[in-house]
């Protein structure tokens, strides 16, 4: 989603009743944030939308992004958040060959999810199609890559071919970049 | 940024995150400042001997724990050897390009010129004209907007007839330009060419 640079038309301020329903979605979509929300996104706080190329929207605060979207799609953490706060989102892990590829924006493929080093939630947690998942690798501390799940993780352990993961956002693309200038 | 927090602060906060389970309290990350990524990521860039010395600098425990010789040893993980050859081959070979380009860069830097133009738009009034701020790793707008500030005068980028971009400073300030360029953006004398262009152009625009 951000291989390239990001080339914002400005920002503008986001209406307080919008700003409402994102903290709403958010809550919704990562209920282990919840907990912490009033941190990640301070109720008075103004939050101010930054309108990015193919629609894709960027939720800044304080001149830093903090979630994006595209069109209307699920809300997407930006990854400093996902640093901060690990344990709120749902987390796979891959083997440490797949992270230089990942690094060089390719989409994440099932055998990279599955092999020794890779981490899968176990199957009575098993995370549904189109969830927003955050990518951490093997022998790494932080993640590397925010995505969404192209299959269920029950499926990527069962079919283990093809692409498991949609990159949308991964470490030093453009919009990390953009935020670190 | 975080990247100011100690980098004994940042383990201690992971240990505790990692203790807690649900922990509320945000965890400190520490971020390279040469490439932007956590150092424990610097290794799959391209400037790993600069994120090597900066971490060294900056953060010498975090660097004693991620280039110890045992963390070396532990690196390969899973892999196969022959992945793993494969991969080191690859960034060696990244790495190289970087270097080169790098190289190229400052070449380029040395060798490019700003104009510095001063247009006639009537009889005794003039524009002045700056291009060529992008080889030294200007943005257009903003050293736009510097201008205008500086010098309290219409100041915009312009589309020239070749297509890239220029200032366009209203009024006759090429002398004043030239001493901020070099004042402000430290760029060399050399490296900066003023011209006059007197003759007034047909048609005009």
């Amino acid at each position: 989603m951000f291989k390239k640079p990001v080339s914002s038309s400005g920002k503008t301020k986001i209406k307080s009743s919008v700003q409402r329903n994102i903290r709403q979605k958010i809550c919704e979509q990562f209920p282990l944030l919840e907990p912490v929300i009033e941190d990640v996104l301070p109720k008075k706080a103004q939050l101010d939308l930054i309108k990015a190329p193919e629609k894709i929207s960027l939720y800044a605060l304080d001149n830093q992004v903090l979630f994006f979207q595209h069109h209307n799609d699920a809300i997407m953490p930006h990854l400093r958040v996902v640093h901060k706060y690990p344990e709120c989102f749902p987390t796979v892990q891959v083997d440490r060959g797949a992270i230089r590829f990942i690094l060089g924006g390719a989409q994440l493929m099932c055998p990279g999810l599955t092999s020794p080093g890779a981490k899968l939630p176990p199957s009575e947690g098993n995370l549904p199609e189109g969830t927003v998942v955050a990518i951490n690798a093997e022998g790494k501390e932080h993640a590397c890559m925010v995505g969404v799940l192209k299959m269920s993780t029950e499926d990527i352990k069962t079919l283990n071919k093809g692409n498991g993961v949609e990159n949308c956002h991964y470490l030093g693309d453009g919009l990390w970049k953009m935020d670190s200038e | 940024m975080e990247a100011e927090s100690s980098a004994a602060g940042a383990a201690a906060g992971a240990q505790a995150a990692a203790g807690e389970g649900g922990s509320t309290v945000p965890k400190d990350v520490v971020y390279c400042g040469v490439c932007s990524l956590p150092p424990e990521y610097c290794e799959f860039g391209a400037t790993v001997k600069k994120c090597t010395d900066w971490l060294a600098a900056n953060h010498p425990s975090l660097h004693q724990k991620l280039y110890s010789s045992e963390a070396l040893e532990n690196k390969m993980g899973t892999m196969t050897l022959e992945a793993h050859q494969k991969a080191e081959k690859d960034l060696a070979k990244k790495q190289q390009k970087e270097e080169l380009r790098q190289e190229r860069e400052a070449a380029k830097k040395k060798s490019s010129v700003i104009t510095i133009k001063r247009v006639e738009r009537t009889k005794r009034k003039y524009v002045t004209v700056v291009s060529g701020i992008e080889a030294f790793e200007l943005v257009y707008k903003t050293v736009a907007k510097d201008f205008g500030k500086k010098f309290a005068c219409g100041s915009s980028v312009t589309k020239s007839a070749a297509g890239t971009e220029e200032i366009t400073v209203q009024g006759d300030l090429s002398d004043e330009i030239l001493e901020e360029l070099m004042e402000k953006y430290g760029i060399d004398d050399d490296n900066i060419r003023q011209v006059e262009e007197s003759k007034k152009k047909g048609g005009g625009g």
